[in-house]
């Protein structure tokens, strides 16, 4: 048979198709639909920062020396010269002043860490206060809250690499809280550090290890699971004219989404290099080298960390010993409990949901504004300032260093503020969404109701004319 | 008030904000395509196009002749920026504006679902002692799985001695981090010492300034403000006292020594305070918890002089080290 070279498809789409028969699934996916709104964008941004994670992480990885072995400092950094540092922080100082690029690509790995986190807490929060976690997304939830805490653990174990100051201290209270394990605390924590902290010199490659290899590989997998289910059950959406439960309204992916979605990764990868460029974060070589015996005041670690050293702090001195021994040490509180109960909660969300909160089994895939769940949306925004809360106390000495503050009164106040502010918010947030949703009110574009008119035999009629106004104005 | 409160929560909730009112809306086919690119648009994003590579042999340039951390940030920022615009562009303005309408596909398939758990069922036909079968299959996996989780207890020796050792021994000298002797004549009112034991070895062998036992903070108060235990009563002669420099609660360093300049008009005597959550301890009466989330006080480390005036460890430390856990003996 021949073909003229009009009616044949383009060779590169032939090639493929003809090896792989991978025509319909190329076809299948420039049509899925994407709905638009702004704060789907927030997952893609958490997509991004990772990608832009991976990518500085090699870069550094070649040059990073994951050993605690003790050194003489001779590089460029005079400050430091001749003194006594591990490998590690030699290493770090090496990539940050003597390789090309090198603290360039250290600043933006860190930003991009911070970015990462706080995009992936933004999408968690849109998904908990528009119900997209109701069944059928509810499995995809799970892997989300799940991909949250492995992001922020991965973070701490990049922040703890270097072994810079802050580096030891922060994993001198990880230490702890390992140890503060009801039963196998001591075993777990030496087995972990081969040692009493600061352990043997084979922590700091377990760490390497866990940080540029197993972490990020359990992300990526999560991450190519969590989005082949999204593609499975494709988007939710939010109700509007056309949108029911059982189709998707939006931009294909080809080729309005593709662009703009490309756009959104040049744009997240442009900010994230800026900002590596010309804002400096994490300068280690001022913190200088770690050693047990040295601390400092006032050091605050990387921002999603805020709520744990928080709840640390605000813990009263509870310890329980009994018999001449200890059974549950000060730190498990601040340090598992509390971080335990909110990803509890997290967790237990959906089921919370469909058995108390809206008693509801059927499957979604609808989204609800904050509004049209009251009860939902007070709940979660309580165990939000709850956290909220607890984040704020872990900058309490920086409120003494800044404005004065006293550090113990902070520290009882906040404690009050703990148990009082999350009732408040909920109080609040029940009313105000109950009063928009009477109102069918939004914040900032007003009012959005129907008009409707009483007529002569007594029914009342929507009134066309100012409904068309209403949509014009709109 | 409703007014007031909407204000206050306008930002949250305009972050989630819906997009119309719900109410019943009429049926309508929202699928809609344009097509058709203003030239001045395709103009633009060839322009926008044409700059990124500028900007990006303004990095390589940079990288190769002055590699400057914020000169290559600002020209790898900017190829970046420069090419999210043209991309952007070209999704709103060159290529068809296109709104779909795509049918969700039903997950549910109960019909397949029960031929699934038939099918399920069917593969143990013709069996007779199924639990038997399963509690077998249970052992196999158990045993598997303690033969495959039993080599992380190579990870380390898991010795609860570790976190018991202290190289403090009755008559070890005290000296600097440089190794020099303290004396006590050396130690004054208001000062703050860190101070390790004299040839305790290195931290391999038990001791060392890198070993957690080590570290002790050395401080002096006047003797008549002392409010020692009566068993500890010569442990601070002159009114020195030694504790062990790390917390109780999370092991950090203890690195700040609050001292009261003005005793008789402040309420608070001096104190040793840990930076990380500031546990504070004090210092008069053996270490106490003052103030913090620390749960035991800080072990103290008993003095004594000798002749040539150079500080000693008298004993051991009066408890561990650093942080509690399960079981310690405290």
């Amino acid at each position: 048979m021949n073909h003229t070279a009009k009616d044949r498809p383009g060779d590169a789409v032939a090639f493929v198709d003809e090896r792989l028969g991978a025509a319909r699934g190329m076809r299948w996916l420039m049509d899925y639909v994407f709905p638009d709104h702004w704060s789907f964008l927030l997952g893609e941004i958490a997509l991004y920062s990772f990608v832009v994670l991976v990518l500085t992480g090699t870069f550094l990885a070649l040059f990073f020396d994951p050993d605690t072995t003790q050194t003489v400092y001779h590089g460029s950094y005079h400050a430091l010269q001749g003194q006594s540092v591990s490998n590690a922080y030699a290493s770090t100082l090496h990539i940050s002043f003597d390789v090309s690029g090198g603290l360039l690509a250290r600043q933006v790995h860190h930003w991009a860490a911070l970015v990462f986190v706080a995009a992936i807490t933004l999408h968690l929060l849109r998904i908990v206060f528009t119900g997209a976690f109701r069944k059928p997304r509810d499995i995809n939830y799970f892997i989300g809250v799940t991909l949250l805490a492995l992001a922020i653990l991965e973070g701490f174990a990049g922040y703890s690499l270097p072994d810079d100051l802050l580096s030891g201290m922060g994993l001198a209270i990880a230490w702890a809280v390992a140890m503060s394990l009801p039963l196998i605390g001591g075993p777990f924590a030496t087995a972990l550090w081969g040692g009493r902290f600061p352990g043997s010199t084979a922590f700091e490659s377990r760490l390497f290890i866990a940080h540029v290899f197993l972490l990020p590989a359990i992300i990526g997998g999560l991450i190519a699971v969590h989005l082949a289910i999204i593609m499975r059950q494709r988007h939710s959406q939010f109700p509007g004219p056309g949108r029911r439960e059982d189709n998707v309204v939006g931009t294909p992916m080809w080729p309005g989404y593709a662009l703009r979605s490309l756009g959104l990764f040049a744009a997240v990868a442009a900010l994230l290099v800026l900002m590596g460029g010309l804002i400096q974060i994490n300068p280690v070589w001022l913190w200088g080298p770690y050693h047990p015996y040295i601390g400092t005041n006032g050091a605050q670690p990387d921002w999603y960390l805020g709520w744990l050293i928080g709840a640390l702090r605000l813990m009263p001195n509870l310890e329980i010993h009994a018999f001449g021994h200890t059974f549950v040490p000060n730190p498990f509180f601040g340090g598992v409990l509390f971080p335990g109960i909110v990803f509890g909660l997290l967790y237990a969300l959906p089921w919370l949901d469909r058995r108390f909160i809206s008693r509801d089994y059927r499957r979604h895939d609808l989204l609800e504004r904050p509004r049209d769940n009251p009860r939902r949306s007070a709940l979660a925004a309580a165990l939000l300032s709850a956290v909220a809360v607890v984040f704020a106390a872990g900058s309490a000495d920086r409120l003494f260093f800044q404005f004065g503050f006293g550090y113990e009164g902070a520290v009882w106040f906040f404690r009050g503020a703990f148990l009082v502010v999350p009732v408040i918010t909920y109080l609040v947030t029940k009313r105000v969404c109950a009063g928009l949703a009477r109102e069918q009110a939004h914040p900032l574009r007003g009012w959005s109701g129907h008009v409707v008119i009483r007529n002569r035999s007594g029914g009342f009629d929507a009134d066309a004319e100012a409904i068309e106004l209403d949509t014009a104005e709109r | 008030m409703s007014r007031v409160w909407k204000t206050i929560v306008m930002f949250v909730l305009w972050r989630t904000g819906g997009l119309r009112a719900r109410g019943q809306q009429p049926e309508v086919d929202p699928s809609e395509r344009h097509t058709g690119a203003p030239a001045w648009a395709e103009l633009l994003v060839v322009a926008v196009l044409l700059l990124v590579p500028v900007a990006a042999l303004a990095f390589v340039a940079l990288f190769v002749l002055d590699p400057n951390t914020q000169l290559l940030g600002l020209a790898l920022g900017t190829t970046l920026a420069l090419l999210a615009c043209a991309l952007v562009l070209a999704g709103r303005w060159l290529v068809p504006q296109e709104t779909k309408v795509e049918q969700r596909p039903r997950l549910a398939d109960p019909d397949a679902a029960r031929e699934v758990t038939e099918q399920a069922a069917e593969g143990v036909e013709g069996i007779t002692r199924r639990r038997l079968l399963a509690g077998a299959a249970g052992v196999a996996g158990a045993g598997l799985t303690a033969a495959v989780v039993i080599p992380v207890a190579a990870l380390g020796p898991g010795l609860e001695e570790q976190l018991r050792r202290t190289p403090w021994r009755a008559g070890r000298a005290l000296v600097d981090e440089q190794g020099n002797p303290m004396l006590a004549a050396d130690i004054i009112e208001r000062s703050f010492q860190t101070a390790f034991p004299q040839g305790a070895g290195t931290a391999a062998e038990g001791g060392g300034q890198e070993d957690l036992g080590s570290p002790v903070v050395v401080v002096r108060v006047d003797p008549a403000t002392l409010r020692l235990p009566a068993e500890r009563a010569d442990w601070a002669p002159q009114g020195i006292l030694a504790y062990s420099k790390i917390c109780t609660h999370a092991a950090c360093a203890i690195s700040l020594f609050r001292d009261p300049l003005s005793p008789s008009t402040e309420s608070k005597g001096p104190a040793l305070v840990c930076p990380c959550h500031y546990s504070t301890f004090d210092v008069l009466d053996g270490g106490s918890v003052e103030f913090g989330p620390a749960g035991r006080p800080l072990p103290q480390l008993p003095l004594t002089i000798d002749s040539a005036g150079v500080l000693r460890a008298a004993g051991l430390m009066s408890g561990p080290v650093g942080p509690s856990w399960w079981g310690d003996p405290s």
